[in-house]
């Protein structure tokens, strides 16, 4: 479990800025994921998660730009303003992406083998269609589908959910990344698939890739990450080690998150609790804090914005964070 | 069994929808100004035209336009311009009966195909099928000789043989309706079938209906223009575009005149019906309102 | 009503599909979606049903709501029969049984506002004043009254499904089959939800079915629970004694593959114990 190497950040983001014309949908966010570090993205919908990783990979829809620096190591330029060109030399080899929905990231006319050698073929990391496909027979062997010759000559629509999402993580692993970027990757897959499915993610960034795990699900943040990274409003509110932010959480939203999470912790009437109200609509979150409306500890002061304290690695923004010792003014 | 998951991730960027609703304002306004303009000419033709536009002056055949013509002269003398006015009552004939026929026949045809047995369902639109694979045109011959060739005759025969293609776009449209979680609530509110397909299937297939009525619209204007030629549509000395646009042929070189006025006067039209599809199906879509 | 008398009686039920037929001369494959299931649910009972993709339970619940018939066994209400009987003769089951849906997107009409779609049962079923009902519905569920001339799109996934029980709860229905009701909700949203379906349960003594994948919220909401797999029923039982010590290797595999928050934080306790709670 342990790692004894050195770390060095792989994916840097600093100031992320994501906005359409008129709104902004993320603001300010800053970012690492080091080598072999399994950091998990969470927030509800609206939150700007998924902006946050699209904003990365450069996939951002129309009408929609970023401002601020994403660097990936090795590379000499900065990934935001870099052309689609550079951008897809990077895509599917140093950076790559495991959406939710494994059907529609599947060609469906296209046999699985193919679809795997492709992106080898694509990025040149193999010389030739047969080296590829049998790299790629290996690759499918590795992320443990039954049959892996035979599953290989199959198209997507004959396989299984999980299965599919097993041939997709192939394809984001075949050029051996240095940043997997998982979108909810398990959200659509039944438990005991979603099991198994964590279960490859994590050897596959046991060694040098490091991985930014986006979802709404805490367990399996928990279960999967070192780092934790908590979005609210498009902002970053709260980061750290995993078990000190889940144990031990600072920013009132995330305290709320992990209350409404637990099914086992319950009021007198055995009622769940919850953070009162709902998300906003995008561009309707308050001016300062953008948790103020709906928290319980909010005051004048949350109508400015909270500076980050502590480290972008262990940190967070609230004026009155909920444990004591944080030094709240 | 159990449905995929839909869970919403981040919020959809409010860019897109903005300049899409814009457009959408944009192509209901052009196409309303097209559409309107095409009803004027027609109604304002009953009450006065510049001209008789039947009336052959020899003398003043093949003039270009003046104050007198304002769209000059064809090749018998009789005034464009009159002519133009009182066609656009026969393009709008055309469309109101052709594409009516074809949309009241079809879509019910569709959705009752949807939601009737499989076995019922199959044999609707198998016959349906025939009638797609037969030529519209043939149809419309075989009605102008059982029932004598004008008109209404040959726009009725185009409306049957495009029903199918609204019938095969309905029934699509209403399966996907009948397969939703919103047909399954409304079945356990105790609603009946006649209820569902008013109040669920017809009201979210009517954007489909609406563009195919449009894009309709243009063939049936093209297909009496056809049938005209032939002798089988508006029989003269009535003006219609189509009719005009088949007589400036032989005199293409001499005068284009004559071919691109009542050219232009059927694109427009069809432009103008198209753009109001589209805009009307945006604005019938809640979805599409502005958001509070 | 005495608990002793099952207020829903499913009996060996089978129901199997026939796929499209490829093949001129062969009819298409049978595909079992449920088999030989059996179980009764009383009055006042929390029934949790359990079951992963393909383990037939939304075909269960289409069962249950009499939209679908079964290839063979009975489906009773109030000793009434369900299944074999035509939708139109099926008001009784009508007025008493409602079903919120899973996804609370696709289960409300989009070109319908939310007064008609609460409405929507209560006109089906000929109530006369649906206009106060509806108010008195938006209340229950905790939407301001404004919401009635909204469409579903302009709300949030936690109201809309909101609006989606009003709508199961407007003919005062005894049973309430909740289908995934809060499996495509955020984690704040499902709590709200879970204890709005609570206070509804308790407020209007309602017996409650609810469907999931997710053991955990089962655990929750439930007393009794159904373990389904591959359309048959692995295991039924109190949910205490289930969690407790399974008996089916299928449920304690299931249990073993969800993931929760402490289970997964256990791995840092016993890794980094120093460090826990300063």
């Amino acid at each position: 479990m342990s790692r004894s190497e050195p770390r060095s950040p792989v994916l840097t983001v600093t100031g992320l800025t994501v906005s359409t014309v008129d709104t902004e949908l993320v603001r300010d966010v800053s970012l690492r994921v080091d080598r072999g570090e399994r950091v998990g993205l969470i927030g509800e919908s609206g939150s700007g998660k998924s902006l946050t990783a699209s904003a990365v990979l450069g996939l951002l829809p129309e009408g929609v730009r970023a401002t601020g620096s994403v660097r990936l190591a090795g590379v000499d330029h900065d990934l935001l303003g870099a052309s689609e060109r550079a951008l897809a030399a990077l895509r599917g080899r140093r950076m790559t992406l495991v959406f939710q929905e494994p059907m529609t990231a599947l060609n469906p006319a296209m046999r699985v083998v193919d679809q795997v050698a492709e992106v080898m073929l694509v990025h040149r990391t193999r010389p030739d269609r047969r080296s590829a496909r049998a790299a790629a027979v290996e690759l499918l062997d590795r992320v443990r589908l039954p049959d892996p010759a035979d599953t290989a000559r199959a198209y997507p629509h004959q396989l299984s959910g999980g299965q599919r999402q097993r041939v997709v993580l192939a394809i984001a692993l075949a050029n051996d990344p240095d940043l997997l970027i998982c979108d909810e990757p398990t959200t659509a897959l039944d438990v005991t698939v979603q099991a198994r499915m964590l279960e490859l993610i994590r050897a596959a960034t046991a060694r040098s890739t490091g991985l930014l795990f986006i979802t709404h699900d805490l367990a399996v943040v928990a279960s999967l990450c070192d780092r934790v990274l908590v979005m609210y409003g498009g902002r970053l509110v709260e980061s750290g080690p995993v078990h000190q932010v889940f144990t031990a959480p600072r920013h009132p939203y995330t305290r709320g998150l992990l209350a409404a999470s637990d099914l086992t912790a319950t009021d007198e009437r055995g009622r769940l609790r919850t953070i009162p109200g709902s998300v906003p609509g995008a561009g309707q979150f308050p001016a300062g804090c953008v948790f103020r409306t709906r928290c319980d500890r909010a005051d004048q002061a949350c109508g400015q914005l909270p500076d980050w304290r502590g480290t972008p690695e262990h940190g967070h923004a609230c004026w009155h964070p909920t444990h004591p010792g944080g030094g709240a003014p | 069994m159990s449905g995929v998951e839909d869970i919403p991730s981040g919020p959809v960027p409010g860019a897109g929808t903005r300049a899409g609703r814009r457009g959408a304002n944009a192509s209901l306004l052009v196409g309303g100004a097209l559409v309107a303009a095409v009803v004027l000419l027609a109604l304002v033709s009953f009450l006065w035209t510049p001209h008789d536009p039947t009336l052959v002056d020899a003398p003043n055949r093949l003039r270009g336009p003046s104050a007198a013509h304002w769209l000059g002269t064809d090749r018998f003398g009789r005034d464009v311009a009159s002519q133009v006015m009182v066609g656009a009552r026969t393009t709008l004939f055309v469309g109101v009966v052709a594409v009516g026929v074809a949309a009241l026949v079809g879509t019910p045809l569709g959705v009752l195909a949807a939601m009737s047995s499989r076995r019922l369902g199959e044999l609707v639109m198998r016959g349906n099928d025939l009638v797609l694979a037969f030529p519209a045109l043939l149809l419309a011959i075989m009605f102008g000789a059982v029932f004598g060739a004008d008109t209404l005759t040959a726009m009725l025969a185009i409306g049957i043989a495009t029903a199918p293609s609204f019938a095969r776009l309905a029934r699509g449209g209403a399966v996907e309706v009948l397969g939703t979680e919103y047909v399954l609530a409304a079945r356990v509110a105790g609603r009946r079938r006649l209820a569902i397909a008013v109040r669920h299937v017809l009201p979210n297939i009517a954007g489909l209906v609406i563009v195919q009525t449009s894009v309709s619209f243009g063939i049936a204007v093209l297909a009496e223009a056809a049938l005209s030629f032939l002798g089988l549509g508006t029989r003269p000395p009535t003006p219609s575009w189509g009719r005009m646009l088949q007589e400036s042929q032989e005199l293409l070189t001499v005068s284009p005149r004559l071919a691109l006025v009542p050219g232009l006067a059927i694109a427009l039209a069809v432009l103008g019906f198209n753009l109001l599809g589209d805009g009307l199906r945006d604005r019938l879509d809640p979805r599409l309102e502005a958001r509070g | 009503m005495t608990g002793d008398q099952p207020l829903i009686e499913v009996t060996d039920v089978h129901r199997t599909y026939r796929r499209p037929r490829v093949s001129l001369t062969r009819p298409g494959r049978a595909v079992a979606a449920l088999r030989g299931v059996s179980f009764s649910v009383t009055a006042g009972q929390r029934f949790g049903i359990v079951g992963e993709s393909g383990s037939g339970k939304s075909t269960l619940i289409r069962l249950l709501a009499g939209l679908d018939q079964p290839t063979e066994g009975t489906v009773r209400f109030r000793g009434q029969r369900v299944s074999g009987r035509p939708e139109r003769q099926l008001g009784f089951l009508r007025r008493e049984l409602q079903v919120v849906f899973q996804d609370p997107m696709g289960s409300l009409d989009p070109r319908m506002r939310v007064r008609d779609i609460i409405a929507e049962p209560l006109v089906a079923q000929g109530h006369p004043d649906t206009a106060g009902r509806v108010a008195e519905l938006l209340e229950a569920v905790g939407l301001p009254q404004e919401a009635a001339g909204r469409f579903p799109h302009q709300f949030s996934g936690g109201q809309r499904q909101r609006v989606s029980i009003a709508r199961a709860l407007a003919p005062r229905p005894s049973v309430l089959v909740a289908d995934e009701p809060v499996s495509a909700l955020d984690v704040s949203v499902r709590a709200q939800i879970l204890n709005l379906l609570a206070d509804l349960v308790e407020r209007y003594a309602l017996t409650l079915v609810f469907v999931s994948h997710d053991l955990s919220v089962v655990r929750h909401v439930c007393d009794t629970v159904a373990v389904l797999r591959a359309g048959e029923l692995v295991e039924l039982g109190p949910v205490d004694r289930v969690y407790r010590a399974p008996e089916h290797p299928y449920t304690r595999e299931l249990l073993a593959a969800v993931p929760t928050l402490r289970g997964a934080l256990a791995r840092f306790t016993t890794r980094t114990a120093e460090e826990e709670q300063p």
